[in-house]
């Protein structure tokens, strides 16, 4: 079928074209649209209903007239060619090379709008991932095929954390081949020249596919950025058995695109003005994580989000909690306290942690560890609200102790270097130092038999 | 003894009901259809082989339409017994009928690996759940843990008395709003065999968002934060199909469904439209607290703010069953809970060691009934199932160290030199303990507590 052209644009909205007396538009399909001077854009129907068609653009819409502009119906919906020289390369919002290379050449073209995996062919990710990071190691274990977003805020050092993961991620006595993609939506050109430098310092960039979307660009843009990344990262982990990790920041300029198109759109709104459907569309961006029976690549995701105004009640970081498996909250109280990461590990919850971590995983103590410190770190924090009333001094022997505790779990644990890759085994050692104090019947979480296998072995004890 | 009924009705469907009773039971009856309505004419040949509700209702006179309403309609309103494995919780929040497990931040709350205990656990003969909206790993997660667990009853594995409906958050949205009917269908199916279906349905919320969605999509005016303005009316309609009936059919057939819904509310925020609809139609309330949560008491159903409204209807059943003081001591605990709640509020203000001895003793008892009785590990092999006679035996233990516990203070001791009794630490044990052990360690425990409190006594006497 020949692509056929309008000159039927009856209004140019915002970002949207309506487009009239058009016939057969495709719901999802791809436009080429030339303004009066011969500039082409690109668009995608987004309505497409009896002679009429709205086309959103990619791109901005400043300069389009509704009578010299055409629009070119490709019969085709949004696809990306995927190929192994995709490593190593930077390219736009829309998957146009941005680093002064030739375009990718290859004889595989996916769709990039992805299919649900039915959960029955998919393998439970049980695989843990070493991040070097003590907090998210000891009380929030990643496992391979999680979908793990950080929840942080404007002035928090999430760039620096994401990058560190990125860095130091590894599985365990495995020596497979392993990708990062990187999706960036609307974040500033520092924070790519960040992330770029980081990756080239490593040797990573390599290994790395960058898609870059940035603050200046066109936000509509942003809706297909991540869908590339994730097509390109499902070629990279199903086709060629790549273990990758896929970076998306930030997610919620990524929402604030959706808000746009919706409200240009006129839709009825739903929270704050985001749309009723915001969290059909995060789910088919975050449930593409995951493993699939049969192949040996994976797709783990580490999805950024910076809370506007801290508030994680906020409708982005609330439905995005909905889908992902947990996430690591950022506390701007630790950052202020000097501690990096500044990882809150009361807010913070990894829910497939449980099977990633014990025997033959990382250690057969690890789940009561955890548990301990978390126990006592909870604790220790309503002590210290308590001290701040009443004084230090009017604490009790066990109150002073947890205060302790406490201290030393964030100094000794949470706080670490950026370039401290810490293994399993010092984190859990780490662990039980902070807990030194506790005797044998003061902890509780860890069973008896595994506290006299793995406390280290002191001179006197505390009772 | 034989009794003449007459049934004047203008009621069709309840005239039409009463006749298949009335066939089914094989009683012959006369009905006359006038312009006035209906009139049912029969004898009750021996009242003594029906049912008892039967007698007590019937009249010949025929006036008490509503009560007759009662006795035909198929519906049964007695108390019905719950047998088996009970997780701990359970205690004071008997499971019977509607339940609702609601979460407090639904960010944090493990409610997930509750239904699954519940799944497990529950006295049902199909177990149908629901996962609505429910993130692929973890409905993998279930697919392939529930092939593995082996139904504690038969010793059979638990997938052959189990539908798993599963719906993840990347599929379709109408799906997802179908999915909870569905299950609920299904459960209806085997009910209608006279079993006794459990429905786990996670997460409601889940579904009123696709509800949200598609009225947005269909244009409907938004009613609060939203939602369109039938929720409440649907989720009604839905736990409405929860209970126990007598089923149509030619021998006397009983079935049951039990909803246990999870809702997650945006934030911890239970003035939210789906969680007040939902607790206006249920009356047992679970409500998973995200501060326990932070401390890793698990499960994390807050023991204040949770509810049931079937607790007095059980306390029959608890005396015949499990120890003829069993609800005096189960309120006896959550009495001690609650006044150590007002107690925590009087230590914020003044500190732990300003409380008077036997303030103190309370607040240690409560401790004990939290840390060593309501916290229980889902992962643990012996304490991820607690049986009623059990949970009796550790909760009476408790509460009898803290009558000890009071008279050796009111006799002049120190709260801590209670505090460190070596009892205490087998007490804390008794959780580990296998069922058929528990016997032999509480008498044990009995005996020890016994000479260790006179030990105390007499040294506090002596000085």
């Amino acid at each position: 079928m020949i692509p056929l052209s309008y000159r039927t644009i009856s209004q140019v909205s915002g970002p949207l074209l309506f487009v009239e007396k058009v016939r057969d538009a495709a719901y999802g399909e791809i436009v080429e649209i030339t303004n009066a001077v011969g500039e082409r854009l690109r668009g995608q129907v987004l309505d497409s209903s009896n002679g009429m068609a709205i086309v959103q653009v990619f791109g901005s819409t400043m300069g389009l007239n509704v009578g010299e502009t055409s629009v070119k119906f490709l019969g085709e919906t949004a696809s990306v060619s995927v190929s192994d020289e995709m490593l190593g390369r930077t390219f736009d919002g829309l998957g146009n090379p941005r680093d002064g290379g030739p375009r990718v050449i290859s004889r595989k073209k996916v769709e990039i709008v992805g299919s649900g995996i039915n959960p029955y062919s998919r393998d439970e990710p049980s695989e843990f991932i070493q991040s070097g990071i003590s907090s998210i190691d000891g009380m929030n274990t990643l496992v391979r095929g999680q979908k793990l977003p950080l929840f942080s805020a404007s002035g928090l050092p999430h760039n620096l954390l994401a990058s560190q993961i990125a860095r130091q991620a590894k599985v365990l006595g495995a020596s497979e081949s392993f990708a990062v993609v990187f999706a960036a939506m609307g974040i500033t050109s520092e924070e790519a020249n960040f992330f770029v430098k980081q990756f080239e310092e490593t040797g990573a960039l390599e290994r790395t596919v960058l898609f870059l979307n940035l603050a200046s660009d066109p936000s509509m843009e942003r809706i297909l950025t991540p869908r590339l990344a994730l097509t390109t990262a499902e070629y990279l982990a199903y086709e060629t058995e790549r273990h990758v990790l896929v970076i998306m920041t930030d997610m919620t300029t990524y929402c604030e695109a959706l808000r746009e198109i919706s409200a240009a759109r006129n839709e009825v709104p739903g929270r704050r003005g985001y749309p009723g459907y915001m969290y059909t569309d995060l789910a088919t961006l975050y449930e593409r994580a995951g493993r699939i029976r049969g192949r040996n690549g994976s797709i783990t995701q580490l999805p950024i989000l910076t809370m506007p105004a801290d508030d994680k009640t906020h409708p982005i970081p609330d439905l995005t909690g909905y889908i992902t498996e947990g996430q690591v909250y950022l506390s701007r109280e630790l950052e202020r306290a000097g501690i990096y990461p500044p990882i809150d590990v009361l807010e913070s919850l990894s829910r497939l942690m449980n099977q990633g971590i014990g025997k033959g995983r990382t250690r057969e103590d690890h789940r009561g560890l955890a548990d301990q410190l978390y126990a006592s770190y909870a604790q220790g924090k309503d002590v210290r609200a308590l001290s701040a009333i009443v004084g230090e001094e009017a604490l009790s022997a066990t109150d002073k102790k947890l205060l302790r505790i406490t201290e030393k779990f964030e100094k000794m644990f949470v706080a670490q270097g950026v370039r401290e890759d810490r293994t399993i085994e010092q984190t859990l050692d780490i662990g039980w130092r902070v807990i030194d104090e506790l005797s044998d019947s003061e902890i509780k979480r860890i069973k008896p038999d595994l506290i006299s296998k793995y406390r280290p072995k002191k001179v006197e004890q505390v009772s | 003894m034989q009794s003449e009924v007459t049934l004047d009705s203008r009621d069709a469907n309840f005239v039409r009901r009463t006749c298949s009773t009335l066939l089914r039971l094989g009683i012959r009856f006369r009905l006359d259809n006038s312009e006035g309505g209906m009139r049912l004419n029969f004898v009750i040949p021996d009242m003594d082989t029906y049912p008892r509700n039967l007698t007590a209702e019937s009249q010949s006179d025929g006036t008490a339409l509503q009560a007759e309403h009662s006795i035909f309609a198929d519906e049964v309103t007695s108390t019905y017994e719950i047998q088996g494995p009970f997780p701990v919780y359970d205690l004071s929040l008997p499971d019977y009928g509607q339940n609702f497990v609601g979460g407090e931040g639904g960010l944090l709350l493990h409610n997930t690996v509750t239904q699954q205990q519940l799944a497990k656990w529950s006295d049902s003969n199909v177990v149908v759940y629901v996962g609505c909206g429910e993130r692929g790993n973890e409905m993998t997660e279930v697919l392939v843990t529930f092939p593995e667990l082996k139904d504690p009853k038969s010793g059979r594995p638990l997938l052959e008395r189990t539908i798993l409906v599963a719906n993840t958050s990347n599929m379709p949205v109408a799906a997802r709003e179908a999915s909870i009917y569905t299950g609920i269908t299904m459960a209806e199916y085997y009910r209608d065999m006279g079993y006794d279906v459990a429905l786990m349905a996670d997460s409601t919320s889940r579904w009123a968002e696709a509800l949200r969605e598609i009225s947005g999509r269909l244009e409907e005016m938004p009613g609060e934060e939203g939602y369109p303005a039938y929720l409440g009316k649907r989720l009604a309609e839905f736990y409405e199909r929860s209970g126990r009936v007598m089923v149509l059919s030619p021998d006397e057939r009983v079935g049951s469904v039990t909803i246990v819904g999870a809702v997650s509310p945006p934030g911890g925020d239970f003035s939210e439209p789906v969680s007040q609809n939902t607790l206006r139609v249920t009356r047992v309330f679970w409500a998973l607290d995200a501060s326990l949560a932070g401390r890793r008491h698990f499960p994390a159903i807050n023991w204040l703010t949770s509810y049931s409204l079937y607790t007095d209807d059980l306390a029959g059943w608890g005396r015949k069953n499990v120890a003829n003081d069993w609800p005096e001591v189960t309120s006896r605990a959550l009495e001690m809970l609650q006044k150590e709640s007002e107690l925590q509020d009087i230590v914020q203000l003044v500190g732990y060691d300003a409380l008077p001895e036997t303030e103190k003793g309370v607040l240690d008892v409560a401790k004990m009934i939290r840390e060593d009785f309501l916290q229980q590990s889902a992962f643990d092999d012996v304490d991820t199932y607690s049986s009623i006679t059990k949970q009796y035996l550790m909760l009476k233990t408790i509460l009898e160290f803290g009558e000890r516990e009071s008279e050796a203070i009111k006799a002049g001791a120190q709260a801590n030199q209670v505090s460190v009794l070596e009892v205490k630490n087998k007490i804390s044990r008794m959780k580990w303990t296998p069922e058929e052990k528990i016997v032999a360690l509480v008498e044990e425990i009995e005996k020890e507590m016994k000479e260790e409190f006179e030990k105390l006594v007499q040294s506090v006497i002596a000085t």
